[in-house]
């Protein structure tokens, strides 16, 4: 397993009122996004465990994408991988947000 | 409504128990993952393919696991099985009304060997007691990966398995038969024989599963429901019952060398249709037939 971690700076706060989120399952091709509240900081950290080596160039690309798309603040990104393709990685971590940022149901 | 069949376990769990009331025990965030997969380099994942918690099934509070079949097949490891051993032993502790296992599992987590096979002996140990205390534990069979491997006999050991035609229930897997015995005592890519012999509506004609069910989540979730609220108890009559079920049924079917053989000699008319048959239809044609 290869480990990988991102940091960015000047994000919104997210507000996350329902608490951590979790999408995905960490199936061939596939893998699971955890967002949980990051309480100490603003940042939006990212950590990524990955059963692919050597494309660690391609992650930075798909998370800054991710970043420039939603640019939140107070969230930390955990990522179980399974050789998931960088669109399938992207469409999960848009999923995660959506489902993080949603509001708790009246 | 939704398939059973198409949704991740998490997605059965929100659409079975009452909305709002799952609480999580140990949750994603907790990184309750395996060590053993760890050790060997291999991806993990937050809730180790098991989602355990505490929730209200049509009002009745129960404690509640869903096996995840996409992570590893539903392979049981030691951090697995021991968080659905804990929820039984919680659930003689707390009195609950029942149990939920919505089982998706090939059995024991061959990575994890020896734990992984301890593991799967915890969980039969731990559904007998439960029964034994009263507490009805109510499986629910109706995935891609089928329920298998010792996995098959924790389930047996249920007090009611609710299963769909999409289901499937054995203890060797149709690869493993074919791997270990060749393709002329199995194919497993035949797929109309592998339902035959391991598919919810076989399952369900020979006494194995209590309940058939149409691979919708809210037919699943009525069923569950009625299951728990039926209660059950375990004791020295009903293993007894449940031997004589046994011994009738090799006697009335030993000799049958396939599913259609099966449901000809219970007197089914036009057997080569069942495959075919509504279950709605199917139920209401054999209910004095089936062997239970």
């Amino acid at each position: 397993m290869e480990k990988l971690a991102f940091t960015y700076d000047g994000g919104t706060p997210a507000d996350g009122a329902r608490g951590a989120r979790i999408v995905g399952v960490v199936a061939s091709g596939n893998l699971e996004v955890l967002i949980e509240p990051l309480a100490s900081s603003r940042a939006c950290t990212i950590e990524i465990d990955t059963a692919a080596h050597g494309f660690g160039a391609t992650w930075q690309a798909v998370m800054d994408d991710f970043f420039a798309r939603h640019p939140v603040g107070g969230v930390r990104i955990s990522i179980n991988d399974a050789g998931a393709t960088p669109a399938i990685v992207a469409l999960r971590l848009d999923q995660a947000i959506e489902d993080y940022l949603r509001a708790v149901p009246a | 409504m939704r398939s059973y069949y198409e949704a991740t376990a998490r997605e059965r769990l929100a659409a079975i128990v009452d909305p709002g009331s799952l609480r999580e025990i140990l949750p994603p965030p907790t990184r309750t993952r395996s060590p053993h997969l760890q050790a060997l380099d291999l991806p993990t994942a937050f809730d180790d393919g098991v989602i355990t918690g505490s929730a209200t099934l049509a009002g009745q509070p129960v404690l509640v696991a869903a096996q995840e079949g996409g992570f590893m097949g539903g392979a049981v490891g030691e951090v697995h099985g021991a968080k659905i051993t804990g929820l039984l032993e919680r659930a003689v502790a707390t009195r609950v009304a029942g149990v939920i296992l919505l089982l998706e599992t090939g059995g024991v987590r061959l990575q994890e060997a020896n734990a992984g096979l301890i593991a799967v002996s915890e969980i039969i140990r731990g559904i007998c007691a439960t029964r034994a205390a009263g507490i009805p534990v109510v499986a629910a069979i109706g995935g891609q990966y089928g329920c298998f491997g010792g996995m098959g006999i924790a389930a047996a050991c249920c007090s009611t398995i609710v299963m769909s035609e999409e289901g499937r229930l054995g203890l060797s897997g149709p690869e493993v038969i074919e791997t270990a015995q060749g393709v002329d005592e199995f194919d497993s890519r035949d797929r109309a024989l592998v339902w035959r012999t391991v598919g919810g509506k076989h399952r369900y004609l020979i006494g194995d599963a209590q309940v058939l069910v149409d691979d919708r989540l809210d037919a699943f979730r009525d069923a569950l429901a009625a299951a728990v609220r039926a209660g059950d108890r375990l004791d020295l009559a009903a293993v007894e019952r449940e031997h004589a079920l046994l011994a009738r049924r090799l006697h009335d079917y030993g000799a049958c060398k396939d599913g259609e053989d099966v449901w000809r000699a219970m007197g089914i008319e036009a057997p080569h249709e069942v495959p075919m048959l509504p279950t709605d239809v199917l139920v209401a044609a054999v209910r004095s037939r089936r062997a239970a």
